[in-house]
């Protein structure tokens, strides 16, 4: 099972990786000009890591982690949905 | 051979994400770094959990309803990634931010 330890370096690399990544994307989420940006960069945000949460669950070796990744995905499309909608219109739920 | 495969399209995938995010912070515009970002993450996710897919498929092969999962992750990041950033950019643009035109300052 030489392989096995093999991959589990490359998946720890790949997940430093993304973190650098989310660590560049959180500077346009603090300092970013606009609400816009700020929403933008922590939609960002978010997609990254679900990929990150798939890497973990390969490297700890539990795959319950796959189930919070779909979750993951799910809360975040919502998430940015209502916030476009309310920065849109000024209110969330409108007849 | 198939560590191969599977190196290559993680690295591919980490490329597409480090290119997004400096698309995100050096582009000059809301909707520069909207069109930066939109596609790359999309690519970029959408491989690196490809490469864990093809190293599950191999490895694991007995629990596949793993990899169903992963290639329903992929087609769900797919459609929503880029529905999100098109709901993103028309409010941005309903609400009046003016588009970058050469010549401007950086916002």
């Amino acid at each position: 099972m030489i392989e096995i330890e093999l991959f589990q370096r490359i998946f720890l690399a790949v997940g430093l990786l993304i973190a650098v990544t989310i660590l560049l994307c959180i500077y346009r989420a603090v300092v970013g000009p606009g609400v816009f940006n700020v929403v933008a960069a922590v939609n960002v945000i978010g997609t990254k890591t679900i990929a990150l949460l798939v890497l973990i669950g390969y490297y700890f070796e539990r795959p319950m982690f796959f189930d919070i990744a779909l979750l993951y995905a799910m809360l975040n499309f919502i998430g940015t949905l209502i916030f476009a909608k309310y920065l849109e219109r000024g209110e969330v739920c409108s007849r | 051979m198939l560590e191969v495969v599977v190196v290559l399209v993680l690295v591919l995938g980490v490329f597409f994400l480090f290119v997004g995010a400096i698309g995100l912070l050096r582009f000059p515009d809301f909707y520069t770094r909207l069109h930066a970002t939109g596609k790359c993450d999309t690519l970029g996710v959408g491989l690196v959990i490809l490469g864990l897919l093809i190293y599950h498929l191999f490895y694991y092969s007995d629990s596949l309803l793993v990899c169903v999962k992963l290639f329903f992750l992929i087609l769900f990041i797919f459609i929503s990634n880029p529905t999100a950033t098109y709901a993103l950019m028309k409010a941005a643009y309903r609400t009046g931010v003016a588009p970058w035109k050469l010549g401007d300052e950086r916002r």
